[in-house]
């Protein structure tokens, strides 16, 4: 048995070291490289496997359909990390320098702690970090960190865009005066993440902010609810993750909170959230800069030349225009355009790390554009500069029916002015702490 | 005709005792000398920050499991929580009293999480086995909430993260891959030195008289409560330092879930894998359980082209730890160490047989 044992792994090692040094490079030169950390099994595979394969259904669809950007054909390579910080990071050492000499203009973390992680390494190997409405508020203030991108919503934008749509259900912002809203949040940093602003704007409107903490993974949800019946809110501010959330709107039907009154934030919104809590559900609206839906123009031409010849990432296609898939569209989508905006100023050729940043600041997708490209209701207008790393700050409104997220709103527009002085003073004091002088933004061309 | 008499005790010369070969240990010169001289120099920013660095932290962290449960016998999946402790108070220290130096701030957050493995040391004295086991598991979790509960831990961060203050050492800058792995080589180095000696020195026989059973330590007069939480405090000493190790070396950033259960089971394997009991052992459990997944993924893409997404592998790395660690427990409970001593002293007399 021993022997057996020992001859397997010998053999094994021998085989796979021999092949490594035979088998030909995978990518050149002359093409941009997209290292990917996938999460495909682990906790959270049920969303990562759907983010994942919208991304690359879109990546092949540029590649296939559209012949690269400008020509230049897009590779990638995945890391299986099951989202762990760890393995998120060892794959960006792996493949910051990019591979066999195409070059990384950016690195999708799609993970907060990860964007935490690697934030300063990423300044040092001038690689920017892209992680759509996550990673760190403060990254917004891209004088202070030139390389983190929170696009398109941060957190704090997310709990103004629920505001600012629970005024619009009331009639404007003097009925919020007076008014209950109680959030009810994962704790964990992401959950206390728009403690902040909610305390700012409750300030601002008159409203009262009640904060009611879940307790990781929020199985059991009796206490927190009976709290929330006590307060007899107006409405509710769902910031959960993952099991915490279909639980939650399960237990809020138990004490006789209309679902309607509840409003989830982005990572509460996708199907998964709402299918296992069955007809409690029915009513509950969440906030989605990524809307769910396969009736966008861009799913139209992936359906045509991706999904119907069989080249699709996914392997069940009742998926196709879910939450999760079209997050991995807009990631897709957003990135190719910045790549497209950068060729512009250095030529068409694969650009590196700190072409990418230049890249991404100088993002600008119009109406007009995201007409051409086909997001047009998927995707909202982005426009970056060097001191502004979000871009959009606006999001959509859906509600679920049951069996279906519609759509019930316009781009809701997050209330930016008065929420940046809070970022402001956050990445000053980041720059105070880590000896940073902030870039002078006036500038940079 | 002459008489031989033989007297007792037999002259030294006739009878040379030595308790232990004073043989130089040259493999392990040329190791140490690889490692802080030539690798420095070779080593990519990958290999040191993406590879050694962990290897090095987690054999660091099985190093202090190892003296707990391989040397005195008494389970733990806290581990996690005492590195925690380490890194929050290493953290804390350095924000709270700029002043310190980076080593005594690393030394004074390793002797916190002592403090707090000397308490949860305590049951010791009256549960074993499965039942002290949960109290270690209780401690885990208890630790990792109070890390995320209260703001003041990790200083009001709306995120609850903590980020490794600037890294400097008798003014030089730590921050570059090659000079945070020499200064984890050199902690690693002289912690595992100190481990060395005390295993051979009478705590830890004592220890080891515990492990083996503990109402016979008792009866020849060791003190097997006061023994049980010193390895208790000695272990989370270890943990905690590796633990800081962690937050700031290697990610340079940590949150409490950075030490979640997961963490502390992934030590569990790598003393069962490598070898309980044994101080190389930790080494070699590190090397598999951090370069194997590695080793995996690149094989899956080269091998595979792709063809095989790389969950599947993932997946299959999974059933391989499983697979080995049955495997260990049944076969071989003294691990992979055990493997190749046995290789070696087959390799002695090869090609005969013992």
């Amino acid at each position: 048995m021993r022997r057996i044992f020992k001859t397997t792994i010998l053999a094994s090692t021998l085989a796979l070291t021999s092949l490594s040094a035979a088998l030909p490079a995978l990518a050149s030169a002359d093409e941009q490289f997209i290292p990917l950390p996938t999460y495909r099994v682990g906790p959270y595979a049920s969303s990562g496997t759907l983010w994942w394969a919208g991304l690359l259904d879109y990546l092949r669809y540029v590649n296939e359909v559209e012949g690269g950007i400008n020509g230049v054909k897009l590779v990638w390579q995945e890391c299986e990390t099951e989202w762990s910080t760890d393995r998120i990071v060892e794959c960006y050492e792996r493949y910051k320098n990019g591979k066999d000499g195409a070059p990384t203009a950016f690195f999708f973390t799609h993970s907060t702690p990860a964007s935490y992680a690697l934030i300063e390494k990423a300044a040092v190997d001038k690689i920017p970090l892209i992680d759509a409405a996550g990673g760190r508020t403060e990254s917004t203030d891209g004088s202070v960190f030139p390389y983190a991108f929170p696009l398109l919503l941060n957190y704090y934008s997310q709990a103004s865009v629920g505001i600012n749509y629970i005024a619009a259900k009331e009639g404007g912002f003097d009925k919020l005066k007076g008014k209950k809203i109680v959030t009810v949040y994962h704790d964990s940093a992401y959950g206390r993440e728009t403690q902040g602003p909610m305390e700012l704007l409750a300030k601002k409107y008159g409203f009262e902010n009640i904060q009611i903490p879940v307790a990781d993974p929020g199985n059991e949800q009796s206490p927190q609810w009976r709290q929330v019946r006590q307060a007899q809110p107006d409405w509710v501010f769902l910031r959960t993750w993952g099991v915490s959330t279909p639980v939650g709107i399960k237990t809020a039907a138990r004490f006789g909170i209309p679902a309607d009154r509840i409003i989830g934030d982005v990572w509460a919104g996708s199907e998964a959230d709402v299918i296992p809590a069955g007809d409690a559900a029915k009513g509950y609206q969440a906030i989605a800069p990524f809307p769910g839906g396969a009736q966008f123009e861009i799913h139209k031409r992936l359906k045509e030349h991706i999904l119907d010849k069989g080249k699709s990432d996914l392997k069940d296609p009742k998926f196709f225009g879910s939450v999760y898939y079209n997050i991995g569209l807009i990631n897709a989508a957003t990135a190719v355009e910045a790549l497209r905006t950068g060729q512009k100023k250095f030529g068409n050729r694969p650009l590196n790390g700190e072409e990418g940043r230049w890249a991404f600041e100088h993002l600008d997708i119009t109406d007009a554009r995201l007409d051409e490209i086909g997001f047009t209701g998927l995707l909202q207008k982005i426009k970056l500069s060097c001191n502004e790393h979000e871009g959009g700050g606006a999001a959509r409104l859906q509600q679920w029916d049951g069996a279906k997220w519609n759509l019930v709103t316009d781009w809701v527009q997050a209330d930016r002015a008065t929420l940046r002085p809070l970022i402001d003073a956050k990445s000053a004091a980041y720059a105070t702490e880590k000896a940073i002088t902030p870039r002078d933004c006036g500038n940079e061309v | 005709m002459s008489l031989h008499t033989y007297t007792l005790p037999a002259p030294f010369d006739n009878a040379p005792v030595h308790l232990v070969g004073s043989r130089a240990p040259w493999p392990l010169l040329v190791l140490l000398m690889i490692a802080f001289g030539v690798v420095p120099l070779l080593g990519s920013d990958y290999w040191l920050n993406a590879i050694l660095i962990p290897f090095l932290v987690l054999s660091l962290a099985g190093l202090g499991l190892n003296l707990l449960t391989g040397y005195t016998g008494q389970t733990s999946v806290g581990s996690a929580g005492f590195m925690a402790v380490g890194a929050f108070a290493t953290y804390n220290l350095l924000l709270r009293v700029p002043v310190l130096p980076l080593p005594v701030a690393l030394i004074l957050g390793g002797l916190f999480a002592a403090a707090v493995g000397w308490v949860v040391g305590i049951p010791s004295s009256r549960i074993k086995g499965f039942y002290l086991m949960v109290t270690t598991l209780a401690a885990q979790f208890f630790l990792e909430w109070i890390f995320s509960k209260f703001p003041w831990f990790y200083n009001n961060a709306s995120s609850g993260t903590i980020s490794a203050p600037n890294l400097v050492l008798f003014g030089h800058d730590l921050n570059t891959p090659t000079h945070r792995y020499l200064f984890t080589l050199s902690v690693v180095t002289l912690l595992t030195w100190v481990a060395v000696n005390l295993v051979k020195s009478q705590i830890g026989r004592n220890w080891m008289a515990i492990r083996d059973m503990d109402t016979a330590a008792a009866v020849i007069g060791i003190p097997v409560d006061r023994y049980k939480r010193q390895a208790f405090t000695v272990s989370s000493f270890y943990l905690g330092i590796a633990g800081a190790l962690w937050a700031f070396f290697y990610l340079g950033t940590a949150s409490a879930s950075s030490f979640d259960i997961n963490r502390s089971f992934q030590i569990l394997f790598i003393i069962i894998i490598g070898g309980m009991g044994s101080i190389a052992g930790n080494f070699i459990g590190a090397a598999f359980i951090s370069l194997l997944p590695i080793l995996l993924s690149f094989a899956g893409q080269v091998l595979l082209g792709g063809a095989i997404d790389t969950g599947q592998i993932q997946n299959l790395q999974k059933i391989i730890f499983g697979t080995l660690i049955i495997w260990f427990l049944i076969k071989e409970p003294d691990g992979l160490v055990r493997l190749i001593l046995n290789l070696r002293e087959r390799l002695s007399v090869w090609p005969l047989r013992f």
